[in-house]
Protein backbone atom coordinates (compact mmCIF):
# COMPACT_ATOMS: atom_id res chain seq x y z
CA UNK A 1 0.00 0.00 0.00
CA UNK A 2 1.20 3.95 -0.76
CA UNK A 3 2.51 5.37 2.07
CA UNK A 4 -0.32 8.57 2.65
CA UNK A 5 1.80 10.72 2.80
CA UNK A 6 3.86 10.10 -0.41
CA UNK A 7 0.18 10.06 -1.69
CA UNK A 8 -0.99 13.40 -0.68
CA UNK A 9 2.40 15.17 -1.67
CA UNK A 10 1.53 14.41 -5.11
CA UNK A 11 -2.60 14.95 -4.79
CA UNK A 12 -2.78 17.39 -2.59
CA UNK A 13 0.31 19.36 -2.66
CA UNK A 14 0.98 19.05 -6.72
CA UNK A 15 -2.84 19.02 -8.06
CA UNK A 16 -4.61 20.58 -5.08
CA UNK A 17 -6.96 17.67 -5.02
CA UNK A 18 -8.34 17.06 -1.14
CA UNK A 19 -8.19 13.75 0.52
CA UNK A 20 -10.68 11.45 0.96
CA UNK A 21 -12.48 10.07 3.94
CA UNK A 22 -10.19 6.99 3.52
CA UNK A 23 -7.11 8.64 2.83
CA UNK A 24 -8.06 11.35 5.70
CA UNK A 25 -8.20 8.53 8.07
CA UNK A 26 -5.15 7.04 6.84
CA UNK A 27 -3.69 10.23 8.31
CA UNK A 28 -6.09 10.18 11.70
CA UNK A 29 -4.11 6.86 12.19
CA UNK A 30 -0.14 8.07 11.61
CA UNK A 31 1.87 7.12 14.54
CA UNK A 32 3.06 10.11 16.64
CA UNK A 33 6.59 9.72 15.24
CA UNK A 34 5.29 10.80 11.99
CA UNK A 35 3.18 13.22 12.80
CA UNK A 36 5.90 16.02 12.46
CA UNK A 37 6.13 14.80 8.48
CA UNK A 38 2.15 15.37 8.42
CA UNK A 39 2.42 18.66 9.65
CA UNK A 40 5.02 19.67 7.20
CA UNK A 41 3.47 18.41 4.61
CA UNK A 42 0.18 19.74 5.58
CA UNK A 43 2.21 23.53 5.85
CA UNK A 44 3.57 23.29 2.61
CA UNK A 45 -0.13 22.85 1.20
CA UNK A 46 -0.91 25.82 2.69
CA UNK A 47 1.44 27.60 2.01
CA UNK A 48 0.96 26.44 -1.93
CA UNK A 49 -2.70 26.96 -1.93
CA UNK A 50 -3.07 29.88 0.57
CA UNK A 51 -0.30 31.83 0.60
CA UNK A 52 1.43 33.05 3.74
CA UNK A 53 -1.12 35.41 4.99
CA UNK A 54 -2.95 34.70 8.22
CA UNK A 55 -6.64 36.10 9.05
CA UNK A 56 -7.09 37.04 12.36
CA UNK A 57 -10.81 37.58 13.29
CA UNK A 58 -12.75 38.69 16.96
CA UNK A 59 -15.50 37.65 17.93
CA UNK A 60 -18.09 38.47 20.72
CA UNK A 61 -21.38 37.12 22.05
CA UNK A 62 -24.25 39.81 21.16
CA UNK A 63 -26.89 36.89 22.86
CA UNK A 64 -25.66 35.08 25.65
CA UNK A 65 -27.01 31.95 27.38
CA UNK A 66 -30.91 30.44 27.62
CA UNK A 67 -30.53 29.09 24.26
CA UNK A 68 -33.27 26.41 23.52
CA UNK A 69 -31.10 24.00 21.27
CA UNK A 70 -29.04 20.98 23.44
CA UNK A 71 -25.80 20.98 21.89
CA UNK A 72 -23.69 18.85 24.64
CA UNK A 73 -21.07 21.08 24.45
CA UNK A 74 -22.17 24.08 24.70
CA UNK A 75 -22.31 26.30 28.01
CA UNK A 76 -25.20 28.88 26.70
CA UNK A 77 -28.00 25.93 26.41
CA UNK A 78 -30.69 26.60 28.69
CA UNK A 79 -31.39 22.92 28.81
CA UNK A 80 -28.57 22.00 30.92
CA UNK A 81 -27.58 22.99 34.00
CA UNK A 82 -25.07 25.52 33.57
CA UNK A 83 -23.88 29.01 35.53
CA UNK A 84 -24.13 30.91 31.86
CA UNK A 85 -27.16 33.04 32.68
CA UNK A 86 -28.41 35.38 29.54
CA UNK A 87 -27.36 38.44 28.72
CA UNK A 88 -27.63 41.16 25.72
CA UNK A 89 -24.80 43.19 24.48
CA UNK A 90 -25.73 47.12 23.86
CA UNK A 91 -24.78 48.40 20.88
CA UNK A 92 -22.23 50.74 21.98
CA UNK A 93 -20.59 48.04 23.74
CA UNK A 94 -20.59 46.23 20.37
CA UNK A 95 -18.69 48.82 18.37
CA UNK A 96 -16.11 48.87 20.77
CA UNK A 97 -15.68 45.61 20.74
CA UNK A 98 -14.89 45.40 17.41
CA UNK A 99 -12.71 48.59 17.61
CA UNK A 100 -10.93 46.60 19.89
CA UNK A 101 -11.19 43.32 17.38
CA UNK A 102 -9.30 46.15 14.07
CA UNK A 103 -6.33 47.74 17.06
CA UNK A 104 -5.42 43.88 17.35
CA UNK A 105 -4.82 44.04 13.01
CA UNK A 106 -7.48 41.54 12.30
CA UNK A 107 -9.97 42.02 9.47
CA UNK A 108 -12.61 40.02 10.88
CA UNK A 109 -15.41 40.64 13.39
CA UNK A 110 -18.19 37.80 14.32
CA UNK A 111 -21.11 38.66 16.22
CA UNK A 112 -22.64 35.44 17.82
CA UNK A 113 -26.08 34.60 19.44
CA UNK A 114 -27.10 31.85 21.62
CA UNK A 115 -30.03 31.02 19.44
CA UNK A 116 -32.02 28.30 17.36
CA UNK A 117 -32.18 31.16 15.10
CA UNK A 118 -33.00 34.61 15.38
CA UNK A 119 -36.64 36.23 15.81
CA UNK A 120 -37.12 39.53 14.86
CA UNK A 121 -35.87 41.32 17.93
CA UNK A 122 -32.43 39.82 17.47
CA UNK A 123 -32.38 40.37 14.21
CA UNK A 124 -33.25 44.16 14.73
CA UNK A 125 -30.32 44.35 17.00
CA UNK A 126 -28.02 42.93 14.43
CA UNK A 127 -28.86 45.37 11.84
CA UNK A 128 -28.66 48.34 13.72
CA UNK A 129 -25.26 46.13 15.20
CA UNK A 130 -24.13 45.80 11.56
CA UNK A 131 -24.73 49.36 10.78
CA UNK A 132 -23.13 50.55 13.56
CA UNK A 133 -19.76 48.95 13.13
CA UNK A 134 -19.60 49.40 9.37
CA UNK A 135 -19.93 53.33 10.26
CA UNK A 136 -17.04 52.95 13.06
CA UNK A 137 -14.81 50.64 12.24
CA UNK A 138 -12.90 49.45 8.92
CA UNK A 139 -13.14 45.41 9.17
CA UNK A 140 -15.92 42.57 7.56
CA UNK A 141 -18.60 41.81 9.96
CA UNK A 142 -19.43 38.50 9.85
CA UNK A 143 -22.34 36.86 11.76
CA UNK A 144 -23.47 34.05 13.74
CA UNK A 145 -27.06 33.87 14.48
CA UNK A 146 -27.67 29.79 13.98
CA UNK A 147 -30.29 28.33 11.83
CA UNK A 148 -31.94 30.74 9.23
CA UNK A 149 -35.17 31.23 6.76
CA UNK A 150 -34.30 32.35 3.61
CA UNK A 151 -35.77 35.72 3.73
CA UNK A 152 -33.03 36.50 7.11
CA UNK A 153 -30.50 35.13 4.22
CA UNK A 154 -31.27 37.59 2.03
CA UNK A 155 -31.53 40.37 4.18
CA UNK A 156 -28.18 39.52 6.30
CA UNK A 157 -26.40 39.25 2.76
CA UNK A 158 -28.33 42.75 1.54
CA UNK A 159 -27.16 44.64 5.18
CA UNK A 160 -23.10 43.91 3.87
CA UNK A 161 -22.68 40.47 6.40
CA UNK A 162 -19.72 39.26 4.23
CA UNK A 163 -19.71 36.02 6.15
CA UNK A 164 -21.39 33.94 8.02
CA UNK A 165 -20.73 31.54 10.52
CA UNK A 166 -22.85 27.83 10.89
CA UNK A 167 -21.06 24.80 11.96
CA UNK A 168 -21.85 21.37 11.06
CA UNK A 169 -20.16 20.45 14.68
CA UNK A 170 -19.28 17.10 14.23
CA UNK A 171 -20.07 13.96 11.07
CA UNK A 172 -23.41 13.06 10.29
CA UNK A 173 -23.28 10.17 11.81
CA UNK A 174 -22.35 10.90 14.95
CA UNK A 175 -24.84 14.60 15.02
CA UNK A 176 -27.78 12.68 17.24
CA UNK A 177 -25.11 11.99 19.75
CA UNK A 178 -24.42 15.80 20.32
CA UNK A 179 -27.61 17.70 19.82
CA UNK A 180 -31.16 16.03 19.25
CA UNK A 181 -33.06 19.42 18.98
CA UNK A 182 -32.38 19.90 15.36
CA UNK A 183 -30.78 17.90 12.63
CA UNK A 184 -27.28 17.99 10.58
CA UNK A 185 -29.63 18.43 7.36
CA UNK A 186 -31.15 21.53 9.07
CA UNK A 187 -27.73 23.12 9.83
CA UNK A 188 -26.48 22.21 6.27
CA UNK A 189 -29.55 23.80 4.48
CA UNK A 190 -28.90 26.84 6.23
CA UNK A 191 -25.19 26.80 4.98
CA UNK A 192 -26.11 26.44 2.00
CA UNK A 193 -28.74 29.12 1.68
CA UNK A 194 -25.65 31.40 2.74
CA UNK A 195 -23.51 30.30 -0.42
CA UNK A 196 -26.32 30.68 -2.77
CA UNK A 197 -27.02 34.24 -1.31
CA UNK A 198 -23.46 35.20 -2.08
CA UNK A 199 -22.09 35.61 1.79
CA UNK A 200 -18.92 33.89 2.24
CA UNK A 201 -19.67 30.24 4.53
CA UNK A 202 -17.64 29.63 7.56
CA UNK A 203 -18.49 26.36 8.24
CA UNK A 204 -16.47 24.05 10.75
CA UNK A 205 -17.26 22.77 14.24
CA UNK A 206 -15.35 20.53 17.34
CA UNK A 207 -13.35 17.87 17.74
CA UNK A 208 -12.68 15.85 20.78
CA UNK A 209 -16.47 14.73 21.99
CA UNK A 210 -16.09 11.98 21.80
CA UNK A 211 -16.55 10.84 18.07
CA UNK A 212 -14.02 7.58 16.53
CA UNK A 213 -11.19 8.87 14.38
CA UNK A 214 -13.64 7.33 11.28
CA UNK A 215 -16.40 9.81 12.03
CA UNK A 216 -13.67 12.38 12.27
CA UNK A 217 -12.46 11.90 8.63
CA UNK A 218 -16.27 11.48 7.89
CA UNK A 219 -16.71 15.01 9.49
CA UNK A 220 -13.41 16.69 7.59
CA UNK A 221 -14.99 15.31 4.45
CA UNK A 222 -18.51 16.31 5.12
CA UNK A 223 -17.25 20.10 5.48
CA UNK A 224 -15.28 19.58 2.44
CA UNK A 225 -18.66 18.77 0.30
CA UNK A 226 -19.28 22.41 1.10
CA UNK A 227 -16.76 23.85 0.07
CA UNK A 228 -16.57 26.39 2.99
CA UNK A 229 -14.39 29.82 2.79
CA UNK A 230 -13.08 29.20 6.35
CA UNK A 231 -13.59 26.36 8.63
CA UNK A 232 -12.78 27.10 12.60
CA UNK A 233 -11.84 23.94 14.28
CA UNK A 234 -12.29 24.11 18.00
CA UNK A 235 -11.57 21.40 20.47
CA UNK A 236 -13.84 20.39 23.20
CA UNK A 237 -13.45 23.14 26.08
CA UNK A 238 -15.13 20.55 28.57
CA UNK A 239 -17.83 22.73 30.20
CA UNK A 240 -18.96 22.14 33.60
CA UNK A 241 -23.43 21.19 33.81
CA UNK A 242 -22.96 20.25 30.25
CA UNK A 243 -23.44 16.41 29.16
CA UNK A 244 -19.84 16.56 27.80
CA UNK A 245 -18.45 18.55 30.82
CA UNK A 246 -17.07 15.61 32.02
CA UNK A 247 -14.82 14.47 28.95
CA UNK A 248 -11.20 14.70 28.74
CA UNK A 249 -9.86 17.35 26.69
CA UNK A 250 -7.95 16.00 23.60
CA UNK A 251 -4.06 15.06 23.73
CA UNK A 252 -1.99 18.03 21.70
CA UNK A 253 -0.81 15.31 19.48
CA UNK A 254 -4.16 14.10 18.39
CA UNK A 255 -5.36 17.73 17.98
CA UNK A 256 -2.44 18.25 15.40
CA UNK A 257 -2.72 15.17 13.55
CA UNK A 258 -6.69 16.61 12.98
CA UNK A 259 -5.06 20.40 11.93
CA UNK A 260 -2.81 18.83 9.41
CA UNK A 261 -5.48 16.34 8.27
CA UNK A 262 -8.38 18.91 7.70
CA UNK A 263 -5.90 20.82 5.59
CA UNK A 264 -5.21 17.96 3.34
CA UNK A 265 -9.18 17.34 3.22
CA UNK A 266 -9.17 20.90 2.23
CA UNK A 267 -6.14 22.70 0.81
CA UNK A 268 -7.94 26.07 -0.29
CA UNK A 269 -10.12 26.67 2.93
CA UNK A 270 -9.06 29.15 5.57
CA UNK A 271 -8.26 26.61 8.16
CA UNK A 272 -8.42 28.86 11.50
CA UNK A 273 -7.93 27.94 15.43
CA UNK A 274 -10.92 28.36 17.10
CA UNK A 275 -11.72 27.67 20.92
CA UNK A 276 -10.14 25.01 22.88
CA UNK A 277 -6.56 25.57 21.49
CA UNK A 278 -5.25 26.92 24.84
CA UNK A 279 -6.05 23.90 26.56
CA UNK A 280 -5.73 21.49 24.09
CA UNK A 281 -2.37 22.98 22.63
CA UNK A 282 -0.93 25.21 25.12
CA UNK A 283 2.44 26.17 23.30
CA UNK A 284 2.15 24.02 20.93
CA UNK A 285 -0.58 26.33 18.95
CA UNK A 286 2.63 27.41 17.29
CA UNK A 287 2.77 24.24 15.63
CA UNK A 288 -0.10 23.97 14.57
CA UNK A 289 0.03 27.48 12.44
CA UNK A 290 3.29 25.53 11.31
CA UNK A 291 0.88 22.55 10.37
CA UNK A 292 -2.01 23.87 8.37
CA UNK A 293 -3.61 26.65 10.39
CA UNK A 294 -3.80 29.95 8.41
CA UNK A 295 -6.22 31.91 10.74
CA UNK A 296 -6.78 32.60 14.05
CA UNK A 297 -9.58 33.88 16.45
CA UNK A 298 -7.57 36.44 18.92
CA UNK A 299 -9.00 37.51 22.29
CA UNK A 300 -11.20 35.96 23.97
CA UNK A 301 -14.08 33.85 22.63
CA UNK A 302 -17.83 34.03 23.77
CA UNK A 303 -18.20 32.11 27.39
CA UNK A 304 -14.30 31.56 27.86
CA UNK A 305 -11.06 33.68 27.98
CA UNK A 306 -8.21 33.62 25.16
CA UNK A 307 -4.74 34.27 24.86
CA UNK A 308 -4.07 38.38 24.87
CA UNK A 309 -4.27 38.77 21.49
CA UNK A 310 -1.18 40.91 21.10
CA UNK A 311 0.38 36.99 22.29
CA UNK A 312 -0.60 35.60 18.85
CA UNK A 313 0.32 38.64 16.55
CA UNK A 314 4.00 38.41 18.16
CA UNK A 315 3.71 34.74 17.71
CA UNK A 316 3.05 35.75 14.13
CA UNK A 317 5.50 37.55 13.60
CA UNK A 318 8.03 35.54 15.45
CA UNK A 319 7.17 32.64 12.93
CA UNK A 320 7.64 35.34 10.10
CA UNK A 321 3.64 35.18 9.20
CA UNK A 322 1.92 38.25 7.75
CA UNK A 323 -1.34 39.39 8.82
CA UNK A 324 -4.10 39.27 6.26
CA UNK A 325 -4.76 43.29 4.95
CA UNK A 326 -8.26 44.05 4.61
CA UNK A 327 -9.48 44.15 0.90
CA UNK A 328 -12.52 45.42 -0.04
CA UNK A 329 -14.67 44.70 -3.14
CA UNK A 330 -15.76 48.57 -4.53
CA UNK B 1 -16.91 33.08 50.59
CA UNK B 2 -17.54 31.02 47.74
CA UNK B 3 -15.42 29.55 45.06
CA UNK B 4 -16.54 31.97 42.05
CA UNK B 5 -16.53 29.28 39.45
CA UNK B 6 -18.23 26.36 40.90
CA UNK B 7 -20.05 28.29 43.60
CA UNK B 8 -19.20 26.10 46.42
CA UNK B 9 -17.73 27.27 49.70
CA UNK B 10 -14.29 27.87 49.56
CA UNK B 11 -13.85 25.69 52.76
CA UNK B 12 -15.93 22.72 50.73
CA UNK B 13 -13.59 20.69 49.33
CA UNK B 14 -10.39 21.46 46.95
CA UNK B 15 -10.75 24.07 44.36
CA UNK B 16 -7.12 23.75 43.06
CA UNK B 17 -8.78 23.05 39.84
CA UNK B 18 -11.06 25.98 39.90
CA UNK B 19 -8.33 28.29 40.21
CA UNK B 20 -6.77 27.00 37.15
CA UNK B 21 -9.93 26.68 35.07
CA UNK B 22 -10.05 30.30 36.33
CA UNK B 23 -7.22 31.83 34.30
CA UNK B 24 -9.25 30.97 31.14
CA UNK B 25 -12.65 31.83 32.47
CA UNK B 26 -14.48 34.74 34.09
CA UNK B 27 -16.16 34.10 37.19
CA UNK B 28 -19.52 33.04 37.01
CA UNK B 29 -20.70 32.95 40.75
CA UNK B 30 -20.28 35.77 43.62
CA UNK B 31 -17.34 34.69 46.34
CA UNK B 32 -19.76 36.85 48.42
CA UNK B 33 -23.28 35.39 48.36
CA UNK B 34 -23.21 32.63 45.49
CA UNK B 35 -25.68 33.97 43.06
CA UNK B 36 -24.57 33.50 39.60
CA UNK B 37 -23.40 36.86 37.85
CA UNK B 38 -24.44 38.11 34.24
CA UNK B 39 -20.87 37.70 32.79
CA UNK B 40 -20.38 39.18 29.26
CA UNK B 41 -16.88 38.26 27.50
CA UNK B 42 -15.61 40.47 25.06
CA UNK B 43 -12.55 40.48 22.84
CA UNK B 44 -10.48 42.14 25.57
CA UNK B 45 -11.97 41.64 28.95
CA UNK B 46 -15.03 40.49 30.58
CA UNK B 47 -17.84 41.97 33.15
CA UNK B 48 -19.51 40.10 35.88
CA UNK B 49 -22.57 41.75 37.61
CA UNK B 50 -24.00 40.24 40.91
CA UNK B 51 -27.23 41.65 41.26
CA UNK B 52 -26.36 42.49 45.17
CA UNK B 53 -22.87 43.38 45.04
CA UNK B 54 -22.37 44.68 42.10
CA UNK B 55 -20.33 44.81 39.06
CA UNK B 56 -16.33 43.01 38.44
CA UNK B 57 -14.31 43.48 35.75
CA UNK B 58 -11.47 41.75 34.24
Amino acid sequence: MADILAVARTQVLEQGIGLGQDQALDCLRLPDERVDDLLDLAHEVRLRWCGEEVEVEGIVSLKTGGCPEDCHFCSQSGVFDSPVRSAWLDIPSLVTAAQQTAATGATEFCIVAAVRGPDARLMAQVREGVRAIQEAVDINVACSLGLLTQEQVDELAGIGVHRYNHNLETARSYFDRVVTTHTFDERRETCEMVRQAGMQLCCGGIVGMGESLEQRAEFAVQLAELDPDEVPLNFLNPRPGTPFGELHPMGAVDALRTVATFRLVMPRTILRFAGGREITLGDLAERGVRGGVNAVIVGNYLTTLGRPADEDVRMLADLRMPIKALARNL
Amino acid sequence: MYCDRCGRAVVDGDHTACARARELEPPRYCALCRRRMVVQVTPTGWTARCAEHGERTG
